[in-house]
């Protein structure tokens, strides 16, 4: 018997922006307040978690076409970059530079190399969980 | 002349000798190896004129030169003695076996190269003045030797021997290893020269008295003495060349070549003089004895062997005691050295014929066994003659050189008793009569060996062979050892002046100063003293028992076979194989939970222990922050958690209590400020509960028993002590905050040089980003692992086929 879970599936359409967006926010404020990538990640990773629960897996796929291994990857060779790419400025392994900046719209920022770090542990943080999820509930 | 790489030219013709044996098929390859010890011999003997004189020679090459081990070829008198024993007596043989050997049907190259191979081991071992290259040498004698007795590696006693040989051998050799480690930490030096020449320093040294001992169980299981003997009449399978060789004229003699090379280094000790002289005594009587009960032809020279290095090594022993009595004082001690060193000459001819005439009737008749032999003399008449020499020089009889060296022996072992130092002079009335006991059996064996082989009825039924006379090459070397053993009889002061005499000088330096001191001419008759009639005893005796032997020799038979040393050496063989097996079984369960128990336990003992050994135990509350009632209820509601965990009938509730855990201490952190780590923690524990009940849902039906969890006082109590020990040392560490903390620095600059508010995260990703690189590495890992172990199961044979079938 196939259930109707309407009520499920339509709560899920809206709270997983909000999900989304909070995690957003978690990660980018991270340098400041509590959060970072891998709260940031998590939270993501749990969304999407949410819809895996609220659709089956063959939607979501179609839904997010992500291969999540490439993801690892890609956060890897970006947390791994950001910090070998010190070392073309002749200075030591993991010397992270920053500095403010005007920026339109947002007004006077400051932008730091550690935040591409930080991307790059979300990335491997969603990447994973998602794999582990997936490849555990395709296992039959 | 860097005659130092003379040691390695057998070894290098053996790298040849293959390629020989497989190109030139016509010629027996002994042929060619036959070269070389006949090359080194006549290199050999060039030194003679000037060792004569008491002149030596060094030559030498560094070999590791960081850590001053070198390889360095002393040439003395006693190095030369041997070298022109190992290169004589290896030309003979090799003669030999080429008429022994079949080139057909024998693989002749590996033969010749462990042969070539071994020569170079011996002449390093007798010419090397370095410890370590000593050493080095001294284990190839014993890979060679290994390698030779199990050259019919399909037999089974081959293998045994060889086993056995090896075992016995690399034990003392690492021993003597030991040994001279010490003698080089306390002399500063492997030189063997530079330890004797500071000699005197060492023998206050606490660890001299080891030292000896250690060096002495290298030379007793190499010269086959008492009760280390026993590998070598299991040697015996070896083909008979070998055995001739190795296990009679040179690598048995290597330990009483160790031990005369080292008795400058250690005459001063009561503890040498008594080791070698006893064990040697009673070597002689054991072997001497025993040979008797032998059936073997190779049997009987097996244990004569043995008997006869007790009697060399006893020579050496009582050779040291000239230590202490000195030059000046006429004591017979300082001949002793002498005989001994002609003795090993004496032996090493008829010994090697002997074992050629055993190897000659085996050949020739097909067995070995004294019983089914007899009356071969008329068959094989020159064959008859030569063992006839053989044996009685081995017997001490005139006019062959066996009777000189007895001679000397008797008149050593009488003036034992006259020495009195060290207890000799009441105990040493015990040492000519043992000597002359194992004489006279020496003289039974003799005659034993060579009549009931030679004459007598003979049994052509029980032979497998029809007998006959041996090829003549195969005659040539025995009697070549014949000739030798008769003209030393006539000519004994040559072998005295030439070889004998620069070898005594090496081994008692503080009596003389070069070989024309050594005042000593071995005369045939010497009037009729206590030894001749000790010698007349010895025929009378002898041959009276040799008469009535079929009377008593069933008496060997009553000996109980439980108390043999060769049921000893297979009982600690097999313990050491079922009991270290058993031992391992015990321990090694197979089950984790035993290795957690061993763990834990090692944890609680180790640390525990280290905390009251150094007394680090210490609790003070001083710094401690005030209890608030809130901690108070986590705390709680956690311990509750725990014990549910514990006690719950089922895996379900264990799984929710654990979840409780979680959030517990994800709520302490939130009442500690932090909230990074409650944040986490939280998404943490929901996702591994997630995960906890996905592997509950997945657990077979079968065995799914909802029990509690069975109560074992042995973990209860390994539990309550980790738990002790982490607090213990928790409190302690606690208690005892000699740093102050780094954090400080932290606060100051994250701002400033970071640009960043959140110290945590500024933590993670700029001060210690490259602690966090490597977790999401190790992350990153973990999820591949998950699909590896997923996806690629090949659970289905046909996959597996389809693999391998690529």
């Amino acid at each position: 018997m196939k259930t109707n879970d309407v009520i499920l599936q339509t709560t899920t359409k809206i709270i997983f922006f909000i999900i989304f967006l909070f995690s957003i926010h978690i990660f980018f404020a991270g340098h400041y307040t509590p959060g970072g990538g891998f709260v940031g990640g998590l939270l993501t990773a749990s969304g999407i978690v949410l819809l895996l629960l609220a659709f089956d897996l063959k939607t979501v796929t179609t839904a997010l076409p992500i291969n999540y291994t490439v993801m690892t990857a890609i956060g890897l060779l970006l947390a791994l970059s950001t910090a070998a790419g010190a070392i073309f400025f002749n200075v030591p392994f993991f010397t992270h530079a920053f500095d403010y900046f005007h920026l339109p719209l947002l007004g006077k920022q400051s932008l730091h190399t550690a935040m591409l770090f930080d991307t790059g542990v979300y990335l491997v943080v969603v990447g994973v969980t998602m794999t582990i999820i997936q490849s555990i509930g395709a296992d039959d | 002349m860097s005659f130092v790489y003379f040691i390695f030219i057998p070894m290098l013709a053996a790298l040849v000798i293959p390629f020989l044996y497989k190109k030139v098929r016509g010629i027996h390859t002994g042929w060619f190896v036959l070269a070389v010890p006949v090359i080194l011999f006549s290199l050999y003997t060039t030194f003679l004129s000037k060792v004569k004189n008491g002149e030596s020679f060094t030559s030498s090459f560094e070999w590791i030169p960081s850590l001053n081990i070198s390889v360095t070829s002393y040439i003395d008198g006693l190095s030369l003695l041997f070298s022109l024993l190992i290169t004589g007596i290896g030309s003979l043989v090799v003669l030999y076996s080429i008429f022994y050997l079949d080139k057909t049907r024998e693989q002749l190259h590996n033969f010749y190269v462990y042969l070539l191979l071994f020569m170079t081991a011996m002449l390093g071992v007798v010419q090397s003045d370095h410890m370590i290259s000593l050493y080095f040498f001294w284990e190839l004698t014993s890979i060679s030797s290994f390698l030779l007795i199990g050259y019919w590696y399909k037999r089974d006693r081959s293998r045994f021997g060889a086993l056995k040989s090896m075992m016995i051998t690399v034990f003392g050799g690492l021993m003597m290893l030991g040994g001279f480690v010490l003698l080089s930490i306390m002399g500063d030096t492997y030189s063997i020269r530079e330890l004797i020449a500071s000699a005197p320093e060492l023998g206050n040294h606490e660890w001299f008295v080891w030292s000896l001992i250690l060096i002495l169980l290298g030379a007793f299981t190499k010269s086959a003495q008492f009760p280390f003997y026993i590998w070598l009449p299991d040697a015996m399978e070896a083909p008979t060349p070998v055995s001739a060789y190795l296990h009679s004229a040179t690598m048995v003699k290597a330990g009483l070549y160790l031990v005369a090379r080292f008795t400058p280094i250690f005459a001063s000790s009561e503890w040498w003089i008594w080791l070698v002289t006893g064990i040697g005594l009673l070597t002689l009587f054991w072997g001497s004895f025993f040979a008797l009960k032998q059936t073997d032809l190779k049997g009987i020279l097996a244990f004569s062997t043995v008997s006869q290095l007790g009697l060399i090594m006893s020579l050496l022993g009582a050779g040291a005691i000239s230590f202490h009595t000195g030059i000046e004082e006429d004591s017979i001690f300082k001949y002793a050295a002498f005989a001994a060193i002609f003795h090993l000459v004496n032996h090493a001819t008829f010994k090697g014929s002997l074992f050629m005439i055993a190897g000659i009737v085996d050949h020739e008749t097909g067995t070995r066994d004294i019983r089914k032999l007899g009356g071969l003399m008329s068959m094989m008449p020159i064959s008859f003659t030569i063992a006839l020499i053989g044996s009685f020089s081995m017997a001490g009889l005139p006019p062959f050189n066996g009777f000189l060296s007895k001679e000397m022996f008797l008149t050593g072992m009488l003036s034992i008793q006259d020495f009195n130092l060290f207890a000799f002079d009441t105990w040493g009335i015990l040492f000519p009569i043992i000597a002359w006991i194992a004489s006279v059996f020496t003289f039974i064996y003799s005659f034993y060996f060579v009549f009931r082989t030679f004459t007598g009825k003979h049994k052509p039924d029980l032979l497998p062979k029809q007998a006959h006379e041996a090829p003549i090459g195969m005659l040539i070397s025995p009697a070549i050892l014949g000739s030798l053993v008769v003209a030393i009889f006539f000519i004994p002061n040559v072998i005295g002046d030439v070889l004998v005499k620069p070898a005594v000088v090496a081994i008692q330096p503080y009596l003389y100063d070069v070989p024309e001191d050594i005042h000593i001419h071995i005369k045939a008759w010497h009037g009729p003293n206590i030894e001749l009639w000790m010698t007349i005893g010895i025929v009378l005796l002898g041959y009276l028992l040799y008469a009535t032997l079929s009377k008593w020799q069933p008496l060997y038979n009553k000996f109980p076979q439980g108390f043999t040393l060769n049921r000893l050496y297979d009982t600690m063989m097999f313990l050491s194989e079922v009991g270290t097996n058993r031992l391992t079984r015990f321990y090694m369960t197979g089950f984790i939970r035993s290795y957690l128990v061993y763990m834990f336990t090692g944890i609680v003992l180790l640390t525990i222990s280290t905390v009251f050994i150094k007394e680090a135990f210490d609790i003070s509350f001083a710094t401690l922050a005030p209890i608030r009632f809130y901690e108070l209820i986590i705390a709680l509601v956690l311990i509750a958690g725990t014990l549910t965990i514990l006690l719950a009938k089922s895996r379900l509730t264990s799984i929710i209590a654990l979840g409780a855990v979680g959030y517990s201490v994800a709520l302490f952190f939130v009442i500690f400020n932090a909230p990074d780590l409650a944040l986490t923690q939280l998404v943490i524990e929901t996702v591994s509960v997630a995960l906890f009940l996905l592997a509950f849902y997945h657990l077979p039906k079968l065995n799914r028993h909802e029990n509690r969890m069975k109560f074992r006082l042995g973990n209860a109590l390994v539990a309550i002590g980790v738990g002790v020990t982490v607090t213990i040392v928790a409190l302690s560490a606690h208690s005892q905050k000699l740093v102050p903390s780094i954090s400080s620095y932290y606060e100051k600059t994250v701002y400033k040089e970071a640009g960043g508010g959140n110290i945590v995260n500024v933590i993670l990703v700029d001060y210690r980003g490259f602690d966090t690189l490597f977790e999401i590495a190790v992350l990153a890992i973990a999820s591949l692992g998950i699909i590896a172990l997923i996806q690629l199961r090949l659970t289905k044979k046909k996959e597996v086929n389809r693999i391998e079938d690529k």
